[in-house]
């Protein structure tokens, strides 16, 4: 497969098979050993490289994007971060003189993820560098040289890639919904790829043939978001980073609960429709989706049809989707006020949660009148707490009712021990939400990130 | 002077500009193969069968050789030779390497290697510490107990006692960069390694075995490593061993490298530990007798565990005068990895067991903790200003003097500096406030003992060359890893000749330019390496000076090298010019240099003696936020005072303390391994297995250097930095002990790493509910 992008400001054209990976790529072929290889899983970020196209800049993990998915884009490794005339780009000189590097080898994918933020102007650095994993320098004077350098001018090669970007070819790929559906029926075993952060590991770690696949990232009217009737309709390829900001005016909750999903590399490859579609039970968004009532919309050929999401989720490993159909979308309800999502793990950042718990709970004159609640990572799927929800309407919204609701939740769920977290663990936690969810509504401070030294 | 400055790492530009080459970045000839091992999937069993034909079938497989075909030794053992390259017929551990691929790529390789059909006989499996204890499964003969005074009469004299135990998980190095090694076949049947590791010589010694070569006919260069805190000490001859074995057998040169699952899962990691104590106290928090018995899970082979398990013994006592002391320890064989070298190297551990008594002491008496410790300190060294002072021998359970404590006086620095007692009174005030969440505020302190136990390794050597360009070149045994060895050396190199860092330039790590060297380990890199550079440099500077002099009629004594120039009988010379004269009169301008530790003799049988020359100190201050709810929490701010001594890089010391804490955080608090009841790691990934992440760092984040020259000769007064900051970490686990034991009124006993899990069900025990 013919794949043409710009690579540190020039054009070149890679003919390798679809599933080569970027970062196989630069090194084994272009002998650009800079970009380095840390995990190979997307969870360390060694391997960011800049990605820049029409939608603006990102960083993404090399190690995890196939080739196709960079066609018509501007690459930036770390080799070409610098000026042509070898001055050192301001987070460069930065990383120096405030001693950012020890080891050095995480360095280059800090130096990625850090030139893509100067460049984009975001100064949140915690999060912007939660994706790099760096075990000499404890972070700190790596964020000191991110803020020092923030005020410097951005080079002028970032905007010299932007305007090269209209000079690349077209890539070979499908570019809307009908022409996704008649590869898909055409030839119902192909593997569909969108952001890759998952599917990206079946070839990195499982070593798998992916037999036929099919990109999806250019169909446009996949990407598409739009709100009308109190419902905000987010396609399939929206990635999560955008579907963040759309979401957060709305439910800002699940906004700060996406902040935490991966990493800034993963969420600006990853995409709602994937993190739906590959039926993990321990995927961050349906909680809340299935909390807020939210309802999937599917594509196979020409017949399109819905569904609540709840419903999608079968039992482990099996989704209600037929060979050849595909998520085309998701309509969100715009008007659960109280909605809040927990994200529980052991680290804040970029972790995979025990649990994710989402409340949607309406209050009317001190007692409970409505009530959508749903847990990731407390059974085979994501799925409502029905016995908790029945446990709470028609209650009186108090500490008694509270508590007596607690036991519900041991008739929703019987979790599982893992390497994440015991079994009584995510039940107790579960429980403790709920009473999280009730002392935050009485304006009590529940959030260790919301305390100041 | 270069020293003393704040210079950057001498790497910081290409690694940057990624243009620093690791082992997997050097261009390698045409032809060039690549190896990946087939894992046992058992954790204790016996190979009954092993087909290898779909692995030999497989695309781009080269070769596949089990243990029966290896030349020479089978072994990649750093200690006592049970540690095959190959298994031989009994699996030990589930990863155990029991053959190996040879394959024209990386990937060919790695997916061939899954191929094999293997049978297995199952054997009984030992994991925990009861199966190993019930099972007698350990090395050495039985628990070395080092002993001074009498615990027991003393403990049971005392008119308060306490006992527990805590346990604390192991420690997955996560060096940033696997394992990687290049072979390249030479003449002869000679070898060139590259490896990333702390120790060459080692390398060279098991590669050398695995050919049936001598050791003169394997070189191996180390420029760099991506991180290494340990575990590139021992971890890295299976690889080299491989690539030598394999490039020997094709004619071909052949890389290996490690994917990070099997990184993980393959290699050894920090030592997990169990302490449990019992201690007798007066109403002071002043210990009278303490016994502790220490249980280690050591993994399948020996490795480096003994002294490792030595040196947590020898950090029992931390910073605390220990009268009447027992310490028994156990180190146990399981069918795990084998545990090996980490930060610390088992210090960490034996300090985190007095702490956890400091505490619990503290919490008994419902004193400050950090009164309790102080009362224990020892006492401080004698102070030329008349300040507080050892009056009498004061001596470790081990014998040896404690002649250089300063923590009286850091911790009193700390203490006002980051408003201790104010921030502990407003930390109970916002307690009562709030209901959900509780902040916790503790400070702890660290002694670290500087030198490598086993007292022979406390060598080095280098070897500096002098130019006729007046460029100096220096080498030495040292590896860098990223803690800036090679810019701290470089400094004492441009000090002696009176030049410009630009001036001077370290070459590669090269068992062929300096021999017999040591482990980059132990915190000794710069005290060793940079003592034995300093003599080289001396060498040959002295050299000159006596040729410049006679030239002049003066005396070489009178000669100064400084700002570039050299001044002798009136002349101002710059450094190239002098070198060229010296060059011009046949004067040799090239030295080696050695330096050997002075003063120190150990006995680790009896435990008596003076392991090491030094201590190190510090002093951190945490505080913490918990919820109550769910057993999350975040570091809020941390304070801490260290002492590197006269620093010869204060900037490198104080990235090695910052990183240093982090790490030790890490490994307190979110870093847990898990296996599963059939022996297999289920966290052998970053997705599961959590270091910290760049917000897990404390919000605010102060950190100085104590100002006071080491009092023993060490290289320009200077003190060991790489170890002793990851034990300020503990300041983080006591935080949250004190967090969480303002849920109620019982000891919280957190355990470690205290995950929010383990911090929920310590919330639960202080109040009662479980």
């Amino acid at each position: 497969m013919k794949t043409t992008f710009l690579l540190n400001g020039e054009t070149v054209t890679a003919e390798i098979p679809p599933t080569e990976t970027l970062l196989d790529w630069l090194r084994l072929t272009q002998h650009l050993t800079g970009t380095k290889e840390g995990c190979n899983e997307g969870d360390c970020g060694a391997c960011t490289v800049m990605v820049q196209d029409d939608q603006g800049i990102r960083a993404l993990n090399a190690c995890i994007l196939f080739l196709p998915q960079i066609a018509g884009k501007a690459i930036r490794t770390v080799e070409g971060i610098r000026a042509d005339d070898g001055t050192l780009h301001p987070v460069q000189q930065e990383m120096v003189e405030k001693h950012g590097s020890q080891c050095g080898f995480c360095t280059p994918g800090f130096i990625a993820s850090m030139a893509t933020a100067h460049a984009t102007g975001v100064t949140d650095f915690n999060d912007q560098l939660a994706g790099n994993l760096c075990r000499c320098t404890g972070y700190a004077p790596i964020i000191r040289a991110a803020e020092a350098a923030a005020s410097a001018p951005v080079p002028e090669w970032v905007a010299a890639d932007k305007a090269a970007l209209t000079t690349l070819p077209n890539a070979a790929l499908p570019t809307s919904g009908d022409e996704l559906a008649a590869i898909l029926t055409a030839q119902p075993n192909t593997r569909i790829i969108a952001g890759g952060t998952d599917v990206g590991l079946w070839v990195t770690k499982q070593m798998r043939d992916l037999g036929p696949v099919v990109f999806l990232h250019a169909c446009d009217d996949l990407k598409q978001i739009s709100i009308n009737d109190d419902q905000m309709y987010v396609g399939a390829g929206v990635t999560i980073e955008t579907l963040r900001e759309a979401i957060a005016p709305h439910y800002p909750s699940f906004a700060e609960m996406l902040r935490r999903y991966g990493s800034t590399q993963v969420r600006s490859a990853a995409t709602l429709g994937g993190n739906i579609a590959n039926g993990s039970p321990i995927g961050d968004s349906p909680p809340a989706l299935i909390a807020l009532g939210a309802t999937l919309h599917l594509r196979h050929g020409d017949t399109r049809r819905t569904l609540p999401l709840e419903d999608f989720f079968i039992e482990y490993g099996q989704q209600d989707c037929a060979q050849g159909e595909f998520v085309e979308g998701v309509a969100i309800p715009l008007a659960a006020k109280g909605l809040k999502v927990y994200k529980i793990s052991k680290r804040f950042d970029q972790d995979i949660s025990a649990l994710c718990g989402a409340f949607n709970i309406s209050v009317s004159d001190g007692a409970v009148t409505t009530a959508r609640i749903a847990f990731g990572g407390m059974a085979g799927t994501p799925k409502r707490a029905s016995h908790l929800e029945t446990a709470l309407i028609g209650q009186p919204w108090t500490t008694e009712t509270i508590t007596a609701a607690h036991d519900a939740l041991a008739q929703d769920f019987s979790p599982l021990s893992d390497m994440r977290a015991s079994a009584d663990y995510r039940l107790t936690v579960a429980r403790n939400l709920l009473t999280r969810y009730f002392a935050e509504s009485q304006g009590t401070l529940t959030s260790v990130l919301e305390v100041q030294p | 002077m270069s020293v003393n400055r704040p210079s950057p790492h001498d790497s910081a530009r290409l690694h940057v500009t990624g243009a620093a080459r690791y082992v997997d970045d050097i261009p390698t000839p045409a032809g060039c193969l690549h190896l990946a091992f087939g894992q046992s999937t058992e954790a204790h069993g016996t190979i009954t069968a092993m087909d290898l034909s779909a692995v030999r079938a497989a695309d781009g497989v080269i070769a596949v050789l089990a243990a029966a075909d290896l030349p020479f030794e089978n072994d990649v053992s750093p200690s006592t030779h049970d540690e095959p390259l190959l298994a031989t017929d009994t699996v030990h551990y589930v990863g155990q390497p029991i053959f190996l691929v040879v394959a024209t790529s990386h990937t060919a390789a790695r997916k061939a290697a899954t191929l094999a059909k293997v049978d297995y006989s199952p054997l009984p499996p030992i994991f925990t510490i009861e199966e190993a204890m019930a099972a007698d499964s350990r090395f050495e003969e039985g628990p070395r107990i080092y002993s001074r005074g009498d615990a027991q009469s003393a403990i049971g004299n005392s008119p308060h006692r306490a006992e527990g135990v805590i346990d604390m998980g192991g420690q997955e190095h996560f060096y940033l960069e696997g394992q990687a090694a290049l072979a390249l076949p030479q003449d002869d049947g000679d070898v060139v390694v590259h490896s990333s590791t702390q120790h060459p010589s080692e390398i060279q010694h098991k590669v050398a075995d695995a050919l049936g070569l001598p050791m003169h006919g394997v070189k191996v260069e180390v420029r760099r490593m991506g991180g290494g805190f340990g575990g590139k000490e021992s971890q890295g001859n299976a690889l080299a061993v491989s690539c030598a074995i394999a490039a020997s057998m094709t004619g071909k040169p052949c890389k290996m490298r490690y994917d990070r699952d099997d990184d993980m899962v393959i290699t050894g990691k920090r030592h997990d530990f169990r302490i449990s104590y019992e201690v007798g106290f007066d109403d002071d928090g002043r210990v009278r007798g303490i016994d502790f018995i220490h249980y280690t899970r050591c993994g399948w082979a020996q490795d480096l565990s003994l002294p490792v398990a030595d040196r947590a013994m020898l950090h029992a006592d931390n910073a605390y005068l220990l009268e009447n002391v027992r310490i028994e320890s156990h180190r146990l064989r399981t069918n795990t990895q084998s545990a090996t070298a980490f930060r610390g190297f088992g210090g960490p551990q034996g300090l985190v067991g007095v702490e956890r008594v400091m505490d619990q002491i503290a919490h008994q008496l419902g004193l400050d903790p950090l009164e309790v410790r102080k009362v224990n300190y020892y006492a401080e060294m004698e102070s030329p200003d008349g300040g507080p002072s050892a009056k009498t021998k004061q001596v470790t359970p081990y014998g040896q003097e404690v002649s250089d404590f300063i923590l009286h006086g850091l911790t009193s620095d700390l203490a006002t500096g980051c408003d201790y007692a104010a921030r502990r009174a407003a930390v109970a005030a916002w307690n009562a406030e709030n209901p959900v969440l509780k902040r916790g505020l503790a400070m702890t302190p660290v002694k670290f003992g500087i030198s490598f136990t086993l007292t022979h390794l406390n060598q080095a050597g280098a070897l500096v060359h002098v130019y006729q360009d007046g460029s100096v070149a220096l080498n030495h045994g040292g590896t860098e890893m990223g803690q800036g060895l090679y810019q701290k050396v470089a400094q004492v190199a441009a000090s002696t000749f009176g030049i410009s860092l630009d001036q001077v330039r370290l070459t590669a790590t090269d068992t062929s330019k300096v021999p017999n060297t040591s482990a980059t380990a132990a915190s000794s890199g710069s005290d060793l390496n940079g003592m034995a550079v300093l003599t080289a440099c001396e060498a040959v500077r002295d050299r000159m000076a006596e040729h410049l002099a006679s030239v002049r009629q003066t005396t070489a004594s009178a000669v100064l090298f400084e700002g570039g120039v050299v001044r002798v009988g009136g002349d101002t010379l710059t450094f190239p010019a002098a070198a060229k004269e010296c060059y011009e009169g046949r004067v040799s301008l090239s030295a080696t240099g050695f330096y050997k530790t002075p003063d120190i003799q150990w006995d680790r049988i009896k435990g008596e003696g003076r392991p090491f020359y030094y201590f190190a100190y510090g002093a951190a201050c945490s505080e913490v936020v918990v919820d109550t709810l769910t057993g999350e929490y975040r570091i809020l701010r941390t304070d801490i005072l260290h002492d590197a001594g006269r620093s010869l890089n204060p900037a490198l010391d104080i990235g090695q303390i910052e990183g240093g804490f982090v790490q030790g955080a890490g490994w307190l608090t979110t870093e847990e391994l898990v296996w599963d009841d059939q022996g297999r790691l289920r966290t052998h990934a970053p997705s599961t297995y959590k270091i910290p992440a760049a917000s897990d760092r404390p919000q605010v984040f102060n950190v100085a250097l104590y100002e006071s020259d080491n009092p023993e000769a060490t290289i320009h007064r200077s003190k060991a930095v790489g170890e002793p900051p990851f034990c300020l970490g503990v300041s983080v686990l006591m935080a949250l002990s004190d967090a969480v034991a303002f849920c109620g009124t019982a000891y919280p006993a957190l355990a470690a790493p205290a995950t929010p899990e383990r911090v929920l069900a310590a919330v639960q025990r202080v109040r009662g509910l479980a």
